[in-house]
């Protein structure tokens, strides 16, 4: 059957199997290989992107569930030459060493700061809790929302007539230790 | 890799027509919620319907609000919509409480309420704190609409009065005075499936247990209650040691099994544990509530 998903703003028709899953469709249909297909259980959280305005298991999701829907996946995060600070804060805090996890870390976590600016370590770490770092770095993850947040908060202020949105907080540097 | 079978699509667009969807495809056809159950089941080729009757779109079966005196909870409302609402956890914070720890929070924000009572699993939190609460359960189909208690809604494990015509359209709490709810749940991590859980709803008249209800999940209860514990404390004080009686009760009539989960002697420690805490935390909301 036909559906047409509009995916980090542009619309995709394609020919379908009902039975074909969402991270298959994005992954293998649209070449959007930046969702990882992880445990095939819902467990992993390695596959997670936007269904609408609402993160989800894209394992666990039929494409034609999408169909007249907005996706967003890891690809549309950011613009060119502008990282979402959510990917800064990743990269500054060493948030990622194998990077399997980190798409979808970093979709849920954008969620998280639209909704809630100024997590608490907890509120980080239960955002995240149906995603899993094989790497075990979780320390750095959440080091790296909590950048995010900072580096938001700044901007805000910046926007607010202050001191301007550029580096006034350089966060935490990780430390060789990680997780 | 897990793949479903092969399988047709069908999206509903209102009530009337998902249930014109299920008369046309008969009993191999499914209704399509969250999925976050059935999904996995069709991967594992554990179901395998013909059709899928999708009823995301159906708007009107997602909602909670309070009406007529009652909570009522639309069978398509997400769990993160039922942990985020505030009349909700005004009126019962057991469903907070068992919310809060039903899988992760990805998985809330698709995974619906109706989908979970309809799947059915005997590890169900729901269906305990729905047992506790007393709701009741609106079903719609081509005869009309009937409505069923909670503690009659399931018929065994993974099996409800729900027959394949019909549609969970609602679930329906009746507010009264003088409540408290609580739940309390053991599991091996977070996000997992209970090793045992229970919920209680307590309604006050001072000191005096005027109802209580008791729910118990992955512990073989029947219908999800404590009935005999439930009888116990009904115009018994609210103490202790009727606490602890009531917690006995409660594993004397529960049949866990063992399994991955825990070794059945466990689970029933856990049955009397569990719902001695989630007495002792429901009298106290109670008791907070009046101050």
């Amino acid at each position: 059957m036909q559906i047409t998903v509009t995916v980090n703003d542009a619309a995709f028709t394609r020919e379908i199997e009902p039975r074909l899953l969402l991270i298959h469709f994005l992954r293998d249909d649209l070449g959007l290989t930046g969702s990882h297909w992880g445990c095939d259980t819902s467990n992993c959280g390695a596959c997670v992107i936007w269904l609408d305005e609402t993160p989800v298991k894209s394992c666990t999701v039929l494409a034609v569930m999408a169909d007249g829907h907005q996706v967003r996946t890891v690809e549309g995060m950011g613009m060119p030459g502008r990282l979402d600070p959510v990917q800064e804060g990743f990269a500054r805090c060493h948030g990622l060493q194998c990077g399997f996890c980190t798409p979808g870390m970093m979709l849920t976590a954008r969620w998280l700061l639209d909704h809630n600016p100024d997590p608490s370590p907890v509120e980080i770490r239960e955002a995240l809790s149906g995603q899993v770092c094989r790497c075990t770095g979780y320390e750095n993850i959440v080091r790296s929302v909590q950048w995010a947040a900072r580096h938001e908060a700044a901007e805000r202020d910046g926007d607010r007539g202050g001191t301007g949105p550029g580096e006034t907080g350089h966060g935490p540097t990780a430390t060789g230790v990680t997780g | 890799m897990q793949v479903p079978a092969q399988v047709e699509y069908e999206k509903a667009a209102s009530v009337e027509h998902a249930l014109a969807l299920l008369a046309r495809y008969g009993p191999e056809a499914r209704v399509l919620a969250g999925g976050h159950s059935l999904i996995p089941m069709m991967k594992l080729r554990l179901a395998q319907p013909e059709t899928l009757v999708d009823i995301n779109g159906l708007s009107e079966l997602s909602y909670v609000r309070v009406a007529g005196g009652e909570l009522q909870i639309g069978a398509l409302t997400r769990h993160a919509e039922l942990l985020s609402s505030a009349p909700a956890g005004e009126h019962f914070a057991i469903l907070h409480d068992a919310e809060k720890v039903i899988a992760d929070p990805v998985v809330r924000n698709w995974g619906t309420i109706g989908g979970s009572l309809c799947q059915a699993d005997p590890s169900e939190d729901l269906s305990a704190a729905f047992a506790a609460l007393k709701a009741i359960m609106t079903i719609c189909g081509p005869e009309g609409t009937r409505t069923v208690p909670a503690r009659e809604f399931h018929t065994g494990p993974y099996e409800t009065v729900v027959s394949p015509g019909e549609l969970l359209t609602e679930i329906r709490i009746p507010i009264r005075p003088g409540g408290g709810s609580a739940y309390e749940k053991v599991g091996r991590r977070v996000g997992d499936w209970p090793v045992a859980a229970a919920g209680v709803a307590l309604w006050l008249a001072g000191d005096t247990i005027a109802d209580a209800g008791i729910g118990l999940t992955a512990v073989g209860a029947r219908h999800f209650a404590a009935a005999e514990a439930e009888e116990f404390l009904r115009g018994a004080s609210a103490t202790e040691e009727n606490f602890a009686q009531a917690g006995q009760l409660a594993a004397e009539h529960c049949r866990p099994v063992s399994d991955q989960r825990g070794p059945a002697a466990y689970k029933r420690h856990l049955a009397a544990e569990l719902t001695v805490r989630a007495l002792r935390r429901a009298a106290d909301r109670v008791r907070h509530e009046d101050a």
